[in-house]
């Protein structure tokens, strides 16, 4: 079933939270460039600790953009998702038609102008 | 297509600069076009507008930018969110002459917040930083 609007909104938000800190995009573009990696693994590769790194794969893990399964030795190595990106994309969308929309309204309303003071004249682009 | 951060779009107008830019920062001009129920605009850096709909809506802005004629930026409360929620985008308008007419070109970025403290950052070239840095996510994620 496609989502509605209000859940393409309120996963949006939590992509756009979770991307607003750079510890975590770095997290994201590591996982983005690497595939499937530990908090060990991530630990070795970005300038934070485990600690700090396995609490950003939390925040990650509840907004949906990476999932934890199961690795070698019992080690859960977290794997990106790129479905809450993409409702992230549609929801930005939706706010670029808006633009069209107003930038159609600002359109019409200059050439009503133009209208109104060469009496009917358009001008052609 | 970009990462989610960023709107852009583009138009060509077959009226001048001086014409597009004042339909952009007049009253007169915002509450025509955009809001459909008046305006009002303080037009300066750091100056506030506001912009009323019949349905009741309205949309508070903060001027950030005024180059008349030829860029004009305000930041805004995030569509959506919490009247109370400290996000905001920034929204940039540039006109460019071509011929007798004008190319405008609308960025609305900074969707990915940021702390209310740090919001200015997001048009002071913040957003180019991390737009190389997840160029490898957005391959990703077009890829998928």
């Amino acid at each position: 079933m496609p989502a509605d609007t209000s859940d393409i909104e309120a996963i949006a938000e939590q992509v756009f939270v979770a991307l607003a800190d750079p510890t975590r995009r770095g997290i994201l573009a590591a996982l983005a460039s690497g595939g499937p990696a530990t908090a060990t693994d991530l630990a070795a590769r970005l300038p934070i600790t485990r600690q700090a790194i396995a609490k950003h794969l939390t925040l990650l893990t509840e907004a949906g953009l990476v999932t934890a399964e199961p690795g070698e030795r019992r080690r859960v190595r977290y794997r990106l998702r790129s479905a809450p990106m993409q409702a992230a994309q549609q929801f930005l969308a939706a706010l670029a038609r808006d633009w069209d929309g107003r930038l159609d309204a600002l359109t019409d309303h200059l050439s009503a102008q133009a209208d109104a003071t060469t009496g009917g004249k358009r001008v052609q682009h | 297509m970009g990462f989610p951060d960023r709107i852009e779009r583009t138009v060509e107008i077959a009226q001048p600069p001086a014409k597009v830019w004042a339909a952009l920062t007049t009253a007169e001009g915002l509450g025509t076009w955009f809001g459909d129920n008046g305006a009002t605009i303080d037009l300066r850096p750091g100056g506030s507008a506001q912009m009323t709909w019949t349905n009741g809506h309205q949309a508070n802005m903060r001027i950030e930018r005024v180059e008349e004629p030829t860029v004009f930026g305000f930041t805004w409360h995030i569509y959506g969110l919490p009247d109370d929620d400290p996000r905001r985008t920034y929204v940039e308008f540039t006109l460019e002459p071509v011929g007798v007419g004008t190319r405008l070109t609308v960025v609305e970025s900074g969707f990915a917040q940021l702390p209310e403290d740090a919001y200015r950052k997001t048009y002071d070239g913040n957003t180019e930083g991390w737009a190389s840095e997840l160029a490898e996510l957005v391959e990703y994620v077009n890829a998928a």
